[in-house]
């Protein structure tokens, strides 16, 4: 447990030493979430009550996109890219010297790069929007940790997709179209656009029940205190079932992956 | 086995293993193989939806002992299937056919278990943290490989000081130049105090200073703790250093298996003496001072007053020298040892 520990503490220094790039992050998430609000400021005023917010959790909503969508990785981003191109030029094989999990080395890598975000891109912009707008925030203390708890599941569920993104490169050599279809997609089903609460019928059944919905909306929902009690534990429950079944899915993966590599060659 | 072992000299496969002392103690190496084989399957499209099947022997029927504490140069051209031995005997890859062992144990079954016992470098490939300060890639490596804090102080202290590490300890890997991050990443293979080092390229694209760090670093470690390396190189120099048992491997065979020396014999390699003489003058050769027959100096090429004399490699040059200095006005002199692929080129052609 400690190499691992020592893993996600590398990845979160190793984002940490490029502070430049870091700000440069925090100045777009804030410059977009003020963009973002007043648009929902023009549609909130037209339709109240839209998806079952008021104005000031819409805004809050709004923020808490901004401020998670590093974390969370919901357009891609983070360790994918950096494991799709080891497949590609075979320094994979490095790592399968290594008494190590492979799985579980990268999911390390990737808390730590996410912890990192939360803290270096998430919280400047989510104060700042709090100064400017009236946000919804917690009215009971117990509500930060419960929001902490999904974050950290939708980071899970985040990675366990990437990761088997990442694994495709076994097979297409080339991982960058899969990466941009899954960054698309995720762009609309975290709820990233607008809150999947806002659309009807049959998409928005299915919208919520994607894994995508575990990296924004479910989050945002706890925050915003929708989720309490056993609707939290369901909550978590959805979370946390994606988590499995996609890291299983991607252990699955590596497995065959790993077993091509060894008797093919690279 | 091929037909390209024996060559006629004696000093094939079989011999050679003898003649090597160490090899020949106790009867399983420290590293065993028998007959390994491993056979790749291309498929290759020839039509619009045919393909076809293709088998490709990158390793074609391998068999070696090395012991503990050995010493083994591993060469051959590109594509004669050392990457693939070495991965094979690493675990990454499973042999096609033959057996196995690297200290008792089945590689490719215990990968993992394995990796305790063993370190890899690659001298094109980096396992260091590339962002990171060199430090935290080995506070990394005493976590992975569960090493005892005192050891992993211990072994940390000596390769600092031996491999001159200690001011680039803070400074991210990606900073680092070529041959600091080499001696960073032998540092980094060898905190677990491996039984085995398997080194592939240890020092390509490394200038002078460089490669004699790492050989001399090389050396010391394999008498101070008998730790058996396996190294695969382009360099003779290397080999020349360090190994006293080369193999040679081509096309999936094993060539030769011996000392250098033998090789040279083998592959009647020569070196070339380069004279600068005073002014232009017919081609030089000499008579061999024995009863042997044959030039025992021959001139290959003649540019103005500069001749390229080429003498068996097996030779030494200091008597040459003399006679040269003795019959012609001579200027300067260098001499040029000969390339590990011309000797196994010429071992082909000598090969029934």
């Amino acid at each position: 447990m400690r190499l691992y520990a020592v893993v996600a503490g590398g990845a979160f220094r190793r984002y940490a030493t490029y502070r430049t790039a870091t700000a440069a992050g925090v100045f777009t998430n804030t410059v977009f979430g003020f963009i973002v609000a007043y648009t929902y400021v023009a549609l909130w005023d037209a339709r109240p009550q839209l998806g079952g917010y008021d104005t000031s959790q819409a805004l809050t909503y709004v923020w808490l996109g901004q401020a998670l969508l590093m974390a969370c990785a919901m357009m891609g981003g983070g360790f994918e890219d950096e494991l799709a191109e080891r497949i590609r030029t075979g320094d994979i094989a490095i790592d399968l010297y290594r008494p190590v999990d492979l799985q579980l080395w990268w999911l390390a890598g990737d808390l730590g790069r996410a912890a990192f975000h939360l803290l270096g891109r998430g919280v400047v912009p989510m104060f700042l929007g709090a100064l400017a707008f009236d946000l919804a925030l917690p009215g009971s203390l117990w509500t930060w940790p419960a929001f902490f708890v999904s974050v950290f599941l939708g980071v899970v569920v985040s990675f366990a997709m990437r990761y088997l993104v990442a694994m495709s490169a076994f097979w297409l050599m080339d991982g960058a179209g899969a990466m941009r279809i899954v960054s698309l997609a995720g762009l609309f089903f975290s709820g990233m656009l607008l809150p999947l609460n806002l659309f009807p019928g049959l998409l928005g059944e299915v919208a919520r029940a994607l894994p995508w919905s575990s990296l924004l909306q479910v989050p945002a929902d706890v925050f915003l205190g929708k989720h309490t009690g056993w609707g939290l534990v369901e909550a978590y429950a959805f979370q946390g079932g994606w988590a499995v079944v996609l890291l299983l899915a991607g252990r699955l993966l590596q497995t065959a992956a790993t077993r091509r590599v060894v008797v093919q060659g690279g | 086995m091929g037909d390209g072992t024996g060559t006629g000299t004696g000093t094939g496969v079989g011999t050679a293993t003898d003649m090597s002392p160490a090899t020949g103690a106790g009867g399983d190496g420290f590293i065993t193989l028998d007959g390994v084989e491993k056979v790749f399957q291309v498929r290759r499209r020839t039509g619009l939806l045919r393909r076809e099947r293709r088998e490709v022997r990158a390793v074609d029927g391998i068999s070696f002992r090395v012991a503990r504490g050995e010493m083994v140069g591993y060469i051959g051209p590109n594509g004669a299937g050392k990457s693939t031995t070495i991965k094979m005997l690493t675990g990454i890859l499973t042999p096609s056919g033959g057996r196995l062992r690297v200290a008792g144990i089945d590689p490719s079954r215990e990968r993992t278990r394995l990796a305790h016992r063993i370190g890899v470098v690659f001298g094109q490939r980096t396992t260091l943290w590339w962002d990171l300060p060199l430090r935290d890639s080995y506070r990394l490596m005493h976590r992975m490989y569960r090493i005892p804090d005192r050891r992993y102080r211990e072994n940390l202290d000596r390769c600092v000081e031996l491999l001159d590490l200690a001011e680039l300890l803070e400074v991210p890997v990606r900073q680092l130049s070529l041959g600091q991050r080499m001696r960073g990443d032998i540092a980094a293979a060898l905190l677990h105090d491996p039984e085995v080092l398997y080194l592939d390229e240890p020092t390509i694209g490394l200038d002078v200073i460089s490669k004699a760090k790492v050989r001399q670093f090389l050396k010391e470690l394999n008498t101070e703790r008998g730790t058996t390396v396996l190294l695969t190189t382009h360099d003779l120099t290397d080999i020349e250093q360090l190994c006293n048992r080369v193999m040679v491997i081509d096309h999936g065979r094993l060539m030769y298996d011996g000392s250098l020396e033998g090789l040279h014999e083998v592959g009647e390699s020569e070196r070339m003496l380069v004279v600068d003489l005073e002014s232009e003058l017919p081609p030089i050769v000499l008579e061999s001072e024995g009863a042997g027959g044959g030039p025992a100096l021959r001139a290959v090429k003649v540019e103005g007053p500069r001749q390229w004399l080429a003498f068996p490699a097996a030779a030494s040059a200091a008597p040459l020298v003399a006679r040269i200095a003795a019959d012609y006005p001579l200027v300067d002199l260098s001499v040029r040892e000969p390339d590990i692929e011309a000797v196994i080129a010429r071992m082909y052609e000598s090969a029934p």
